[in-house]
C-alpha cells in the first residue's frame, strides 16, 4: 500500500460535495444531510488550542488545503491488516499458558469466536470501497451489511433514525468535513433477536498521502449480538506525504443487546487521524468496546458512550502504543443518562521514543441515573525518559446514590526487573517486551476475542525496542 | 593438571558497586556435582559475589576473573558475557530478593527461559519449546516439588509471599537446570517444614551433575546438602574454608572467632559497615 501514490484528487470544496451527490445513490435525505453539514465545514476554522478538547493537540502543521477525495483508489486490493488474518488463519496460536489451558477444556470461553471465519467484510482504499461480502445465510435472516451506498436506502426505516445523529456531525471543522464528504462508509444493520457468532471485518486503507473520509454505523436490534473488528491501515510513514483519516463510528446498541466492537488504528507513522465514534447503549444492552491505537502522526479522537436505558453496560478497553513523535490524543465520555448502569474505562498506553499520549475522561452522571457505577482508569508506561503522558480524569455527578472511581498511573520499566529476566536467559530486547507485555496484559484479559489479543500483542511486541 | 569435572573458578576478584569496593580478591572453585555453602556476617559480601557472577550491571569488576573450565581444559570467559548469556552458559542465580514482573505468569516466563537456557544460539523471534512439552514437564516438576499447579498461572512474584518466592526460585532452578548455582538466603523467609522441603528439593535437582553454592544464615538448608567445603566471606574475602563442621561452629558460636583470627578483615568490615552508615546519612 505504502509504495502506491495516490491518484490525482479535488479538494473539499463545493464543486466536489455536488459532484459526490450527483454520483452517489445514497437517499436524498442523506444527501440533504451531507449539505448542511457542508455548510457547517464552511462556516468552521480548524479548531485551535482555546477549545478546551484541542488544547493538548496540535494541528498547526495540518494543512486542509493540501487534501480532497481521489477519483479512483490507487491500488485495487485492500491491506490485509492484522485482524482478518489473525481470525482467518484458523488455530489459535496460544502462545500463553493460560489461552493453551483454556482450550484444552472444550466448550471454554477461549472458543467464543471461532477460528477461521468471517461473517462478512468490507475493504476500501482511498475512499473507494474495493470489496465486500457478508454470509447468505445472514441474508436471509434480515442482517444487512456493507457500503452505505447500496443499503442506506433500503433500510431507511432501521438506520435512518441514527445516520449522523449519534455523533454531533457540526462540533468541529473535521467533524463536518467528515459529514460533509464521507466515503467508502459501512453499515450494520442486525434485526432484532438475531446472533452473529463470527465477526463482521471492515478495512479502510490508504495509499502513501491517501484520504478517508470513511464511516460506520452500526445498529443491533433488541436482543442481537455481533462482533465487529475495524481496522486502517496505510498510507505513509513520517517524514512523507503521510495520509489523512477524517471518521466518525456511530454505535446503537438496542434493548438486551450484545455488541462487541474493535478498532484498530494502525496507519503508518506520516497519517493525520481525527475521528469521532460514539456508542449509544439502550436498557440491559451491552457494549464491549476495544480501542486499539498503534499509528498515525497525529491522533485526536473522541470515543463517547451514551447509557441510556436502565441496566445497560458499557466495558471500553483501550491498547496504546506510541513511538517516535507520535502525538495521540484521546477525549473519552461515559455518559449515564439511565438509572442501574455500569461503565468501566480502562485505557493502558506504553510510550516509546519522544512519543505522546494524552487521555481526559470523563464521567458524566445525569440527575435521573442513580445507581450508576462508573469507573475510569488509565495506566501508562514509559519506555523512554523523553516520552511523555498526560492522564485527566473528570467526574460531573448530578444524582446522589451513585458509584464512581477514577486512577491514574504513570511508571517505567525497572532495570531490575529486566536483570532478573536476563538472569534467566532471556535477551534485553526479549525481557523488555515480556514486561510490556505484562503491562497490558489486565486489559488483554478483557478483551474476549483472543485472536484479537493476540494479534494486539503481536503488533506491539514487534514495535518494542531496546529500553533505554 | 585438568580437573576431572567442569568447575567455576572465580579467582582475586573484585568488585565495586557505585565506586565503593565491596569484594578484596575472592577466590572460589566449584566443581559441578559439588555443594559448598558460603556463610558470614551481613553485609560481608556474599550476594555481592551471587551478583557479580550473573553479572548484574550495578556491581563492577574491577579486577580478577570468573570463569567456566572444560574437564580439556577449555576455559570461557564468564565476565565476557551479558546476563542472558551467562544463564545460556549454565549459571544460575536464586535471587534472594526475586522481582515481580506483573501480568506475566511464572509459566509463560519460565517458558522462555528454559527455551533459551536450552537453546543457548537461540534468536528472540525463534520458536519457543512446545507448549504440550513444556507444560507436561512443568506438571511433572511442579508434582515432585509438591507445588500446587495453580501456581504456574500467577504472574512472576506478583504478590508472592516471601515462601513462595523461594519456591518459585526452586522450580525454576529444577526448569533450568544449570551447571552451577548460586543460592542466596533460598531459606530465608520459610518456616522450619518449609526449609526441610526446601533441602531435600535442593538436593534431589542438584545430584551429581550440579555445582551448587549455597549463600545461608543457617545450616538447615544444608541437612540434606552436605558441603564439601563451608567458606567464610568477612570484609570482602573469603577468610576461612572447612567441612561442615565449620558451618556449624558459625551457626552456634557466631563469627566472634573469625573476627580475632582475621583483624584485617574484620577492620575491612567495620570500615565498609561505616561508609554504608555515612552513605544512608
Amino acid at each position: 500500500m505504502s509504495t502506491a501514490t495516490a491518484s490525482p484528487r479535488a479538494a473539499f470544496d463545493a464543486a466536489l460535495l455536488e459532484r459526490i451527490i450527483a454520483s452517489s445513490s445514497l437517499p436524498s435525505w442523506a444527501n440533504d444531510a451531507r449539505r448542511a453539514a457542508f455548510d457547517r465545514f464552511v462556516a468552521l476554522g480548524l479548531p485551535d488550542r482555546r477549545d478546551e478538547n484541542w488544547m493538548r493537540t496540535d494541528v498547526r502543521l495540518f494543512k486542509p488545503q493540501a487534501w480532497g477525495l481521489s477519483g479512483a483508489p490507487a491500488a485495487a486490493t485492500a491491506p490485509e491488516g492484522l485482524l482478518a488474518p489473525a481470525i482467518l488463519s484458523g488455530d489459535l496460536a496460544a502462545d500463553s499458558y493460560a489461552d493453551f489451558e483454556r482450550m484444552q477444556s472444550p466448550g471454554s470461553a477461549a472458543a467464543a469466536v471461532a477460528a477461521g471465519k468471517l461473517a462478512g467484510r468490507l475493504a476500501s482504499v482511498d475512499g473507494h470501497v474495493v470489496r465486500h461480502e457478508l454470509d447468505s445465510a445472514l441474508v436471509a435472516k434480515g442482517v444487512a451489511f456493507g457500503p452505505a451506498d447500496e443499503l442506506l436506502a433500503s433500510h431507511a426505516d432501521a438506520l435512518r433514525p441514527h445516520w449522523f445523529r449519534v455523533i454531533d456531525a457540526g462540533c468541529d471543522w473535521f467533524a463536518a468535513a467528515h459529514a460533509a464528504f464521507h466515503a467508502a462508509s459501512t453499515v450494520l444493520y442486525v434485526p432484532p433477536g438475531v446472533r452473529i457468532a463470527d465477526p463482521l471485518h471492515v478495512i479502510a486503507g490508504i495509499s502513501e498521502g491517501g484520504v478517508d473520509t470513511s464511516h460506520v454505523l452500526v445498529v443491533l436490534g433488541e436482543g442481537a449480538e455481533a462482533t465487529v473488528l475495524t481496522e486502517t491501515a496505510g498510507g505513509g510513514v513520517a517524514g512523507t506525504a503521510g495520509g489523512f483519516h477524517c471518521g466518525g463510528t456511530e454505535i446503537v446498541v438496542g434493548k438486551g443487546a450484545f455488541l462487541r466492537m474493535v478498532n484498530l488504528q494502525n496507519w503508518n507513522t506520516g497519517v493525520w487521524h481525527f475521528a469521532r465514534q460514539k456508542a449509544v447503549v439502550h436498557g440491559d444492552g451491552r457494549l464491549q468496546w476495544t480501542l486499539g491505537a498503534l499509528g498515525s502522526r497525529l491522533s485526536q479522537v473522541a470515543q463517547d458512550v451514551a447509557l441510556a436505558g436502565r441496566g445497560a453496560s458499557a466495558q471500553v478497553n483501550g491498547v496504546m502504543f506510541t513511538e517516535g513523535r507520535q502525538h495521540l490524543v484521546y477525549n473519552t465520555l461515559q455518559h449515564h443518562e439511565a438509572p442501574s448502569c455500569t461503565s468501566d474505562l480502562l485505557y493502558k498506553g506504553a510510550l516509546q521514543g519522544k512519543s505522546r499520549l494524552v487521555w481526559r475522561g470523563m464521567i458524566k452522571v445525569d440527575k435521573a441515573a442513580q445507581k450508576t457505577d462508573g469507573y475510569q482508569r488509565n495506566d501508562n508506561l514509559m519506555l523512554s525518559t523523553e516520552a511523555r503522558a498526560d492522564s485527566i480524569p473528570g467526574l460531573e455527578i448530578e444524582a446522589d446514590d451513585v458509584r464512581c472511581t477514577h486512577g491514574a498511573t504513570s511508571g517505567r520499566v525497572d532495570a531490575e526487573q529486566i536483570f532478573y529476566a536476563r538472569a534467566r536467559g532471556l535477551s534485553a530486547d526479549e525481557a523488555a517486551r515480556l514486561v510490556v507485555a505484562g503491562f497490558f496484559q489486565q486489559v488483554f484479559d478483557r478483551i474476549t476475542i483472543p485472536q484479537v489479543r493476540e494479534a494486539l500483542a503481536r503488533a506491539i511486541g514487534g514495535r518494542i525496542h531496546r529500553i533505554a | 593438571m585438568p580437573a576431572a569435572t567442569e568447575q567455576l573458578v572465580v579467582k582475586g576478584l573484585h568488585v565495586s558497586v557505585e565506586g565503593q569496593e565491596i569484594l578484596k580478591g575472592v577466590d572460589l572453585t566449584i566443581g559441578r556435582g559439588e555443594v559448598h555453602a558460603l556463610m558470614g556476617p551481613n553485609g560481608s559480601g556474599k550476594s555481592t559475589l551471587g551478583y557479580a557472577i550473573m553479572g548484574h550491571p550495578s556491581y563492577e569488576v574491577t579486577a580478577g576473573s570468573i570463569e567456566i573450565v572444560e574437564p580439556n581444559g577449555t576455559r570461557h570467559d564468564v565476565l565476557a558475557m551479558e546476563p542472558d548469556q551467562r544463564a545460556r552458559a549454565g549459571l544460575f542465580l536464586a535471587f534472594q530478593r526475586p522481582m515481580s514482573i506483573p501480568g506475566v505468569r511464572l509459566a509463560d516466563f519460565l517458558r522462555h527461559a528454559v527455551t533459551n537456557v536450552r537453546n543457548p544460539d537461540r534468536k528472540e523471534g525463534q520458536e519457543l519449546m512446545p507448549m504440550r512439552e513444556f507444560r507436561n514437564e512443568l506438571k511433572a516438576k511442579m508434582a515432585e516439588l509438591s507445588m500446587d499447579t495453580e501456581f504456574a498461572r500467577r504472574y512472576v512474584n506478583d504478590g508472592f509471599s516471601g515462601g513462595e518466592m523461594k519456591r518459585a526460585e526452586i522450580l525454576q532452578l529444577a526448569m533450568l537446570r544449570p551447571k552451577f548455582a548460586v543460592l542466596d538466603e533460598t531459606d530465608s523467609g520459610l518456616d522450619a517444614d518449609a526449609v526441610r522441603l526446601a533441602s531435600e528439593s535442593i538436593a534431589r535437582i542438584g545430584g551429581a551433575e550440579m555445582g551448587i553454592l549455597i549463600i545461608t544464615h543457617h545450616e538447615q538448608l544444608l541437612e540434606h546438602n552436605i558441603p564439601l567445603q563451608t567458606h567464610v566471606m568477612l570484609g570482602g574475602r573469603i577468610v576461612e574454608s572447612g567441612g561442615p563442621e565449620l558451618a556449624q561452629e558459625l551457626h552456634k558460636r557466631g563469627y566472634e572467632r573469625i573476627r580475632a583470627a582475621y583483624p584485617d578483615a574484620a577492620a575491612a568490615e567495620k570500615a565498609m559497615e561505616e561508609s554504608a552508615k555515612a552513605a544512608a546519612v
